[in-house]
């Protein structure tokens, strides 16, 4: 049987279960997202998941990419922790401030460099910027099919696969043959934790670091200047409320109630 | 020069519209006038979708442009990508917006990345700035924080918007003109990956964007048992019960069509009634629009009381039974 050879793209990203401490700083209209830890992206974890269960069944290796600063390569170890076999850090300064079309650039540029492949898995949504947009356009630079919204993936012989994907109607079946470029959603498993023997061994596996110049992209193409979208200002939603306590024994709060259901016109009675 | 034109990638799943078409047109009406009068058309795939098209065009589109073909029967992205791909090269419009679902969420990122134009998605407002760009404000960390996204200088201009975030124009506003296109770029095109079919859960049920009265229960709702509860006071009052993702993960709830938020759905009821609820941003982003929201939790710190109009602090099955009771009686 023909080992399989799967890249993961992950992506580090502030922890969400931190996003009600972010903010905007009212003078300099920055974000203020201080003291958050990050984490690999949830959904890159179902992403990790369903690589490696595809490993443990057909056999093969499971490569991880991410676009990153360098601090990144702590993350790229919890995932060759989570089992991963190597990883490969795409880092340049002249990165920064990508949107999702030159993301997506310099990740194919990366993929391209790594060579064959059977199957790119990305998440299908970033916690963070929640574009859905990166893995759909990964497909397109790498000149694949592609889809996400993944839910399940079914090999039905060496080079044709099929995929459940959720929309919101219900599900599409999905057929096509490797490689392609699969997003993943969060229901398609749950991804395992660590071990310590994990950690351990994830010490000695290997990180390859590229800047721009390994991977020959243009720096007109990549970053803010090849970014056709350009971010504007930040505003916070107002969800401040009067909060106003209606308080007393339950039936004097019940009262309360249908006071203010009348009021809103929601009952009539 | 011709008027300028806004245009909308509708969408349809075995031979029903989606509701986001519908706001989509609504969407585009509201930039149109912004423009000072632009002209607003639709873009439509599909196997016989003539009476799709009618419909469109009664809601408020000028032009419905129909790509009618047996190949674009079921959404293949292959083939609706090299479609809309032309059709967009052919057209140059300066605003094309489609809906965040997960079909035309990816279909737009396909069709950016070939037009190599800027996308912004999940936008919660649209609006023109003074130089006429198109200002899409997406929401970012879950909703904490807003930030608008322009696209100075690719066109076309292209954003997904979610359902419910914009209204539907009414039945009956302008008849617009059918227009067919030709389909025969597909000819020379063989998807490699192909939509074998369409599984329909049970029909979509709608009724929780519709409801005047949401009753949403999270976590603290604690049992299936206790859930019955919220059925039973959504129910007098004429309303629908949402949850958040923990009460969904716990599976007390109706589906995941009925999770508010960030990844859920965005509800603008006349009275939202949170119970058990606390008030993760994740949640609030999908309610935040309610005209007045009452919460119930028997943590007074709990930020959702903050977020409410009207919080009572207390366990919620010491005051709903009582508050069921009463409305029967009145009733
Ligand atoms: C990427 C991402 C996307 C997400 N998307 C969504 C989304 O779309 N929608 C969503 O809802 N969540 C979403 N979440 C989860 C979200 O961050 C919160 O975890 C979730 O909203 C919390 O749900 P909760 O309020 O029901 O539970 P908890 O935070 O556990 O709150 C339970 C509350 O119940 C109260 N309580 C307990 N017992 C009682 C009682 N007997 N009477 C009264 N009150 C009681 C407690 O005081 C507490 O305040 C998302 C998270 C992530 C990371
Ligand atoms: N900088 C990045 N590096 C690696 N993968 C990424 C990066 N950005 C996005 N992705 C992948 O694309 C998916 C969708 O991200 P997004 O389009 O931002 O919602 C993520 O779940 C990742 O798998």
């Amino acid at each position: 049987m023909k080992e399989r050879r799967i890249l993961v793209c992950i992506k580090p990203v502030p922890d969400p279960e931190h996003y009600d401490k972010i903010g905007i700083d009212p003078a300099s209209k920055t974000l203020v997202r201080s003291g958050i830890p990050a984490v690999i992206n949830p959904n890159d974890k179902n992403a990790i998941e369903a690589a490696l269960e595809i490993r443990e069944y057909w056999g093969g290796i499971v490569e991880l990419v991410s676009m990153a600063p360098p601090d990144a390569e702590e993350k790229l170890r919890e995932g060759l922790a989570m089992g991963a076999d190597k990883a490969y850090l795409l880092s340049d300064r002249s990165f920064a401030g990508s949107d999702t079309l030159a993301t997506a650039r310099v990740l194919a540029a990366g993929i391209a460099k790594i060579g064959s492949f059977d199957l790119v898995i990305t998440g299908s949504e970033s916690a963070d910027g929640g574009t859905t947009n990166v893995s759909p356009q990964l497909g397109e630079m790498l000149g694949l099919p592609h889809v996400c919204n993944v839910e399940s993936i079914t090999p039905q012989n060496e080079e044709q696969w099929q995929l459940n994907v959720k929309i919101e109607e219900g599900y599409l079946k999905v057929e096509g043959p490797t490689p392609m470029v699969v997003g993943v959603n969060d229901k398609i498993n749950t991804p395992r934790y660590t071990t310590v023997m994990g950690i351990m061994e994830a010490e000695d596996k290997e990180v390859v670091i590229w800047s721009a110049a390994d991977l020959e992209i243009d720096n007109d193409k990549v970053g803010l200047t090849g970014s056709p979208t350009q971010p504007g200002d930040l505003h916070e939603p107002k969800l401040q409320r009067a909060g106003k306590l209606l308080e007393g024994e339950p039936e004097v709060v019940v009262d309360k109630l249908i006071r203010l259901l009348r009021q809103a016109g929601v009952l009539n009675a | 020069m011709l008027p300028p034109e806004v245009f909308v990638v509708t969408e349809q799943v075995q031979g029903q519209l989606t509701p986001v078409s519908f706001e989509l047109l609504g969407a585009a009406k509201k930039l149109a006038e912004e423009m000072g009068g632009a002209s607003i058309s639709c873009v439509l795939l599909g196997a016989d979708i003539r009476d799709l098209g009618e419909d469109l065009a009664s809601h408020g589109a000028d032009k419905v442009y129909l790509a009618e073909d047996q190949r674009l029967a079921l959404y293949q992205n292959e083939y609706y990508a090299l479609f809309l791909t032309k059709f967009f090269k052919k057209q140059q419009p300066e605003v094309v917006l489609w809906g965040a679902t997960a079909i035309s969420g990816e279909l737009a990122a396909t069709v950016a990345a070939r037009l190599e134009t800027g996308l912004s998605a999940h936008c919660s407002d649209l609006h023109l700035n003074e130089e006429g760009l198109l200002v899409q404000v997406v929401p970012a960390f879950g909703g904490k924080v807003l930030g608008d996204i322009l696209c100075p200088s690719r066109r076309p201009q292209m954003a997904t918007v979610k359902t419910g975030i914009f209204s539907s124009l009414s039945k009956g506003e302008g008849a617009g003109e059918i227009i067919y296109e030709d389909t025969s770029i597909l000819d020379g095109c063989s998807p490699l990956l192909k939509t074998l079919k369409v599984t329909k859960e049970k029909d979509r049920d709608t009724s929780l964007k519709e409801a005047a009265v949401v009753v949403g229960g999270g976590w603290g709702v604690g049992s299936g048992e206790n859930w019955t509860l919220l059925e039973r006071l959504s129910s007098l009052l004429g309303g629908a019960v949402g949850c958040t993702r923990p009460a969904l993960d716990e599976g007390w709830t109706n589906g995941e069509h009925t999770m508010i938020g960030t990844s859920g759905i965005t509800i603008k009821p006349k009275v939202y009634i949170g119970i058990g609820i606390s008030g993760a941003i994740h949640h609030l982003v999908g309610i935040k629009d309610a005209e007045m929201i009452i919460s119930i939790n028997k943590d007074a710190k709990a930020p959702i009381l903050s977020f409410s109009d009207y919080g009572v602090v207390a366990d919620f099955k010491k005051v709903l039974p009582g508050l069921i009771e009463k409305i029967e009686e009145l009733s």
